[in-house]
């Protein structure tokens, strides 16, 4: 293919892909005035003005938002990756009878669709009395996670078990072997799934729309919908907001693409 | 206790977590959907009426839960122009081109965006006399504008799309992935062998990532049933953009039909689950190996 054909081709899809994202950018710094008078693609007059930001960061109670999904994430977190490296051991390291149908029941688990089994599961969690509590996001990022460990499994099956053998002829017990040899290597596939699980928990919204009611319990997603009914033409707050929300993810992009990349890659292929 | 015993009862003491998380948040609400659909109950009675296949027929035979069906198959359509999108800027960026992180970065972004905000700077370009108006009118095209999101006959084209914006850098960057992992030496090879870049396209790249394509039409099809954040946030479900999904939640959660609304789901998961099958048969799946 020609050289120049391809560059514009590139550059045509660059500007498909930002442009809906600076019209947003802009409005944001927009004065309601501003806002009505000027067309989309017209940069704001003045960069500095903040008041959108602020009017959506108090009213949208933003910083209860990031606070929430702060202590889910780092709840659910940590969670699935102590579930998750306790099963991948148990099945790379262990003779057990049932062994081939515990695999194969983790394995159709990740063929439902999380979103389908919803109407039942909601019944489940309420008869948990979990409902408008942290905790039933938390129990269901947990409990909905089997990539995880798929990645953990396949990740384990890479340590070589003389390690443990050693360790374990030197008397130390299996969660000693567990604890100082297999968890300290498992650093490379904790960051896959820390960082797969992390995007995917910060942007969830089906979930916690479901069963965090409560404005208290508002998480960003849940934060940033609540504009829509009472801010219906306030668009420059509106905007503002979704800015707020889409920050913390272009900083952490470009603080760690090439762990993104590995990891979005190993997540959707295993 | 004897060391036998504790050999024995060890592994499922690693496993019980993961595998009580399994099936009280996966296998019990399949189980208990299945009970469900075949009865007529809001969520809050103490008995359910059996009702046979009646929430099965109704699925099959009631247009407004029917119709769903049709609006996933814009989804559907859309997720082919995606996949061909993602195809393309894979291959050109597998080549020498200058900028090429930042064209990459730029094009897989909007996978990590929140979905909420997504449908607001959708919403947003989709306006009436909005960006993408304004845009059309400064291209001469003034006399295309419409309401994008208002027309029934266009307003599911205009979500699709929105959803082809926001998950073609997933394939994108899935493709470029297995691009790369092709060995250096076999297109030199094929250089030297006088094969031009469509002839290296169609004999090394293919054959090279037909697996990822596979998977990437099964992650389609059931991603287009499985539609929520973006009608959900930026119609409602209003004017005919009602999907799988946010149907199922007005008839659990708002009108409180949880038969009818498991039915749905069981026929949802059904189809995922034939199109999986569909898909292992046709294209086995060499590289799993577990134990």
């Amino acid at each position: 293919m020609r050289r120049p054909a391809m560059y514009a081709s590139l550059v045509l899809a660059s500007l498909v892909v930002l442009v809906p994202l600076a019209v947003v950018f802009f409005a944001a710094f927009k004065t309601r005035a501003e806002y009505s008078t000027t067309g989309p693609l017209t940069p704001p007059r003045n960069w500095l003005h903040f008041d959108n930001f602020v009017t959506a960061w108090s009213e949208g109670r933003m910083l209860l938002g990031f606070g929430n999904t702060t202590v889910i994430l780092a709840v659910s977190l940590t969670g699935t990756i102590l579930v998750g490296t306790l099963a991948a051991y148990a099945v790379s390291r262990f003779d057990f009878p049932f062994k081939r149908l515990v695999l194969g029941s983790f394995l159709v688990a990740a063929l439902v669709p999380g979103v389908t089994t919803q109407v039942a599961t909601y019944q489940i969690v309420k008869s948990m009395g979990l409902v408008n509590t942290p905790a039933s996001a938390i129990v269901l990022f947990l409990g909905t996670d089997i990539i995880s460990i798929y990645i953990f499994i396949q990740f384990m099956q890479s340590i070589p078990p003389s390690l443990d053998q050693a360790a374990m002829i030197d008397g130390a017990s299996r969660f000693t072997v567990y604890r100082r040899i297999i968890l300290p290597l498992m650093k490379p596939a904790i960051a896959t799934v820390a960082i797969i699980k992390g995007i995917a928990i910060y942007n969830e919204f089906y979930i916690p729309f479901l069963y965090l009611r409560s404005p208290d319990l508002s998480v960003i997603s849940t934060a940033l919908f609540r504009f829509k009914g009472p801010y219906g033409a306030q668009w420059e707050t509106i905007a503002a907001c979704t800015m707020i929300v889409i920050l913390p993810t272009v900083v952490l992009f470009l603080l760690l693409q090439r762990f993104i990349y590995n990891g979005i890659t190993a997540g959707a292929t295993k | 206790m004897t060391e036998v015993n504790k050999r024995r009862y060890l592994p499922w003491l690693y496993l019980a977590p993961a595998l009580g998380l399994l099936i009280t948040f996966t296998y019990v609400p399949v189980g208990n959907m299945l009970f469900y659909s075949f009865h007529s109950w809001d969520g809050l009675d103490v008995t359910m009426d059996p009702v046979g296949l009646d929430n099965y027929v109704r699925v099959f035979t009631d247009e407004r839960y029917w119709r769903v069906f049709l609006v996933s198959g814009y989804y559907f359509a859309a997720s082919f122009a995606q996949i061909a999108i993602a195809l393309y800027f894979a291959v050109v960026l597998s080549f020498d081109v200058r900028f090429k992180n930042l064209f990459k970065g730029i094009l897989f972004f909007p996978y990590l965006l929140n979905g909420v905000a997504v449908g607001f700077v959708f919403l947003y370009l989709f306006q009436p006399d909005g960006t993408l108006d304004t845009v059309l009118r400064w291209l001469g095209l003034g006399d295309q504008t419409r309401h994008w999101l208002g027309d029934p006959d266009i307003a599911n084209i205009s979500l699709a799309g929105t959803s082809v914006w926001r998950f073609t850098g997933l394939s994108f960057v899935l493709f470029l992935g297995a691009i790369q992992s092709i060995p250096g030496e076999i297109y030199e090879a094929a250089e030297i062998d006088g094969a031009g870049r469509w002839h290296q396209f169609r004999h090394i790249i293919v054959p090279g990532i037909r697996r990822i394509i596979s998977l990437s039409f099964i992650l389609a099809i059931s991603g287009s049933l499985a539609v929520f954040e973006i009608p959900f946030v930026m119609t409602g479900g209003a004017n005919g953009t009602r999907t799988f999904v946010v149907q199922a939640y007005e008839t659990a959660f708002q009108f409180r039909q949880i038969g009818l609304a498991s039915a749905m789901a069981v026929v949802l998961l059904l189809v995922v689950l034939l199109i999986t099958w569909v898909q292992r048969r046709i294209v086995p799946d060499e590289e799993v190996q577990l134990s």
